[in-house]
């Protein structure tokens, strides 16, 4: 019990013996262990051939990462394994020093600064003003460039989508859209034409198009004449943070967020109803022309997508 | 005597005792003087413990990441110019899509090893994460960033930030269309910034959403700015850890003074390269048979396409989580728009975790006025406060998680998806309520249980030759700490300043018998 305990007393690798009992290898029978860790190598290495052959052969995705998971594994499994019962058992100790200088150094390190540099400094206050000054500027004017050409300005942008007064409704492949086309509680999504395959113009003027019913339809004092025929067209952009309303609940009449779960009431001008999104989805005014082509009659009347600074 | 000279043996003599390697060790030591340091490198101690592991995991993920990751950009291309598949998956045959998405495609399946090497890389990023905040956590609850390593904390916290940048950056470049919506959601994050926003975000886009630099400068992030970045402060995280030393728990022989381990040469060296072996092969194993983002199931990004149960990776969850249940409160006026559904839960909050977490030492210090220096790890029960200020803060982060799936969460329960948001909405501030007082009495229960965690010891008794039975303790268990290090009054931080004074001059020391 005694001798345990000494053996297991911290030493300093420093000026020990090569025959201290710290240094021999922790395992009480070294040789079994030592099979135990060569049956993992030579797993190790059938595992690495086989990642070879899987390679050069192409195989399957899983067999080449399975040899390769084995034989790091094994390899590593074997390395701990070595590293803990076979190599010097400890434990050792080791000091730890101060980080404090000592007191000279200290007020030394403080003199240099304070005395040497604020000397050279205090004693030319116009020109340490002056440089600092000059790399002021100097960053202001690499900084602002640097970010001013990275893109435009936003200036209108936000305000405004590509529809226009009498811009036909298209879907995604450019056919324009009829008013029969759409059956009673069926969802289109509709851009202007032209625009359906412009990544910008999916982003920004995405519109639903939804037929709830054969008569006209009002959603919102003043918006008498948005709904014709039933067709109501709102802004596919989740006021929230953008995603497209892509989920249609037809019984609830719901225009739904799959991103956060924000609702929207299709019937009483798209009012959010449950989730995060803070406004309505903008409605399009639309109309329906003399061959039954739907048309937009302006653009949106406030900005699509989520809220930002400028946006009153 | 020129023959002799001449012989095997006495060249291999002339050589010293140490034979060839030994001169050359000689020879570089007479131009650059590396014995003394290289020697002091290779006796270096480091303290056994299986939680100093936690970050070896991250450091070894970090390692698999990059060497995938090299792979990747050979065959990644950052482009959004449109081109029509013809690779060998076959259900996006013909289709037209960005190079970007083709590119991610091809690689996974007409490079050799390429899938492997996209999974790989997507879980070492996940585990990554995962043992960053494994690790920061075991630094917080045991007091491993006390003086004199709060720069190391304030590391490993923008750390941890870039991790998580960098993971959503890279998460972002196959423009699929799981990615493509996660890049529309951080676009109008930055649009909901007061007066900035707009500007902002058209820099960093180069425009409207989305625009055509996003991918190209989401690369050249992901793969080189801030990596470059990670490995700096990886690199000085280490060298302030060598620097200052280990921690370790109190133990037999364990001083604030010393450091109690194995050596770094051979068996620390050893036990380490094994240990990075084994993270390759977990994470070989889990990119040979776990399946991640099968980015060919959800083919190309369109801006008015979406797909159902769109979550983001793990470590993002928090974030998706906290702007889920956040109300929808915004302000409309003086002709401006502030977007608090936005601005709270995706910067402020966020914001206000990291800060915390930044300022932690400082706070500590100034609480409890426990300015010393300390090499020796607490137990997390011995700092009631510290520790359920941590237990509170992860579970309000880990509701916030759950948030994140409440759609997924109605979906598998029937149960409404009202009702979910509200339980959440309860719980996120209900749960962290109850987890402070509720660790703060079991750490209170473990301090007051004088002994808790040692070994009994027998009693061994002896007969004398008059007849008479002595009972004589047997000498302690190496492993139980010595009565010098046993539990004693502790600064019991913001909690009993008072008696915190009492203990050692006011400047709150733990009184350690040197």
């Amino acid at each position: 019990m005694s001798n345990n305990h000494e053996t297991n007393t911290p030493v300093s690798l420093r000026g020990l013996s090569a025959d201290d009992p710290h240094l021999q290898p922790a395992a009480r029978k070294p040789a079994r262990v030592e099979k135990v860790i060569s049956i993992s190598f030579v797993f190790a290495i059938i595992f690495g051939v086989l990642f070879i052959a899987a390679f050069v052969q192409n195989w399957q995705p899983y067999i080449l990462g399975g040899s390769l998971a084995g034989s790091l594994l094994l390899l590593g499994i074997g390395l701990v394994a070595w590293g803990k019962y076979l190599m010097p058992r400890g434990p050792f100790v080791e000091d730890r020093h101060e980080f404090r200088s000592s007191d000279e150094d200290r007020a030394a390190f403080a003199a240099a600064i304070i005395q040497r540099g604020g000397g050279v400094v205090k004693r030319r206050k116009v020109i340490t003003g002056l440089f600092a000054g000059g790399m002021g500027v100097f960053s202001l004017g690499a900084l602002f460039p640097l970010l001013r050409s990275l893109g435009p300005l936003p200036k209108g942008t936000l305000f405004h989508t590509d529809w226009r007064k009498d811009a036909y409704a298209v879907d995604i492949t450019g056919r324009r859209v009829l008013v029969s086309d759409l059956a009673i509680g069926s969802i289109i999504t509709v851009y202007p034409e032209g625009k359906q395959d412009s990544e910008n113009g999916q982003a920004v003027d995405q519109t639903v198009l939804i037929r709830i019913s054969n008569q006209d339809f009002t959603t919102m004092k003043g918006r008498e004449s948005w709904g014709p025929q039933g067709l109501l067209a709102y802004s596919k952009l989740c006021t929230h943070l953008g995603c497209p309303v892509g989920l249609y609940e037809q019984q609830m009449q719901l225009l739904v967020c799959p991103c956060h779960q924000s609702m929207f009431n299709v019937n009483n001008g798209a009012v959010p109803q449950f989730g995060p999104a803070p406004r309505p989805l903008p409605q399009l005014p639309i109309y329906i022309d003399a061959d039954g082509y739907i048309r937009a009659q302006s653009d949106y009347h406030e900005p699509v997508g989520p809220g930002f600074w400028e946006r009153s | 005597m020129s023959e002799t000279l001449n012989t095997k043996r006495a060249k291999k003599l002339a050589k010293g005792p140490f034979g060839g390697v030994g001169h050359a060790l000689n020879e570089i030591d007479d131009r650059l003087g590396a014995a003394k340091g290289g020697r002091t490198f290779l006796d270096k101690i480091f303290p056994d413990h299986w939680s100093f592991m936690l970050g070896e995991i991250a450091l070894y993920s970090f390692v698999i990441l990059l060497v995938t990751g090299i792979f990747l950009a050979l065959y990644y291309i950052p482009s959004t110019a449109i081109v029509t598949y013809h690779g060998t998956y076959m259900p996006l045959y013909g289709q037209k899509m960005t190079e970007a998405y083709a590119s991610s495609v091809n690689l996974s399946f007409a490079v050799r090893g390429g899938l492997l090497m996209r999974q790989m890389h997507h879980w070492a990023c996940d585990i990554f994460v995962g043992a960053l905040v494994v690790h920061m956590a075991r630094v917080f609850f045991t007091g491993a960033f006390r003086k004199p390593r709060e720069l190391n904390w304030t590391i490993g916290t923008t750390l941890m930030t870039l991790a998580i940048v960098n993971g959503f950056l890279g998460y972002s470049l196959p423009d699929d269309l799981v990615s493509g919506t996660g890049i529309r959601i951080a676009y109008s994050i930055l649009l909901s910034l007061p007066v900035v926003g707009s500007y902002l975000a058209f820099w960093i886009f180069g425009g409207n959403f989305p625009g055509t630099m996003v991918i190209p400068r989401f690369f050249v992030l992901h793969e080189f700015i801030v990596p470059l970045l990670i490995l700096g402060l990886v690199g000085a995280h280490l060298a302030l850890l060598v620097r200052q030393k280990h921690t370790q728990f109190p133990g037999p022989g364990k001083t604030e003074e010393n450091v109690v381990g194995t050596p770094m040469f051979p068996v620390f060296m050893a036990k380490t390269t094994g240990f990075l072996l084994i993270v390759g092969g977990v994470t070989a194993a889990l990119g040979a048979f776990a399946q991640i983002n099968p980015i060919w199931q959800f083919g190309q990004y369109h801006a008015s396409n979406i797909s159902y149960a769109v979550q983001p990776d793990w470590y993002m969850g928090f974030l998706d989580g906290a702007l889920r249940i956040w109300p929808s409160w915004t302000f409309h006026s003086f002709g401006h728009t502030i977007a608090f559904e936005t601005l709270v839960p995706a910067l402020i909050l966020p914001g206000l975790v990291f800060n915390l977490a930044y300022a932690w030492p400082a706070l500590e210090r100034k609480f409890t006025g426990d300015n010393a220096i300390h090499h020796l790890l607490d137990r997390p029960s011995d700092r009631a406060v510290r520790t359920s200020v941590g237990v509170a803060t992860l579970s309000f982060l880990m509701m916030l998680f759950i948030a994140s799936s409440t759609d997924v969460i109605a979906n598998f329960f029937h149960i409404s998806l009202n009702t979910v948001l509200w339980a959440m909405r309860i719980l996120v501030v209900l749960v962290p309520l109850i987890a402070y007082p509720l660790s703060y009495k079991i750490c209170k229960e473990m301090q007051s249980f004088k002994g808790a965690g040692k070994r009994k010891t027998t009693n061994v008794v002896t007969r004398t030759a008059e007849g008479e039975y002595v009972a004589t303790a047997s000498p302690r268990y190496v492993d139980d700490v010595p009565s010098h290090l046993a539990p004693i009054p502790v600064p019991k931080f913001i909690t009993e300043l008072d008696s915190v004074k009492n203990v050692d001059e006011g400047n709150g020391t733990r009184v350690v018998d040197r």
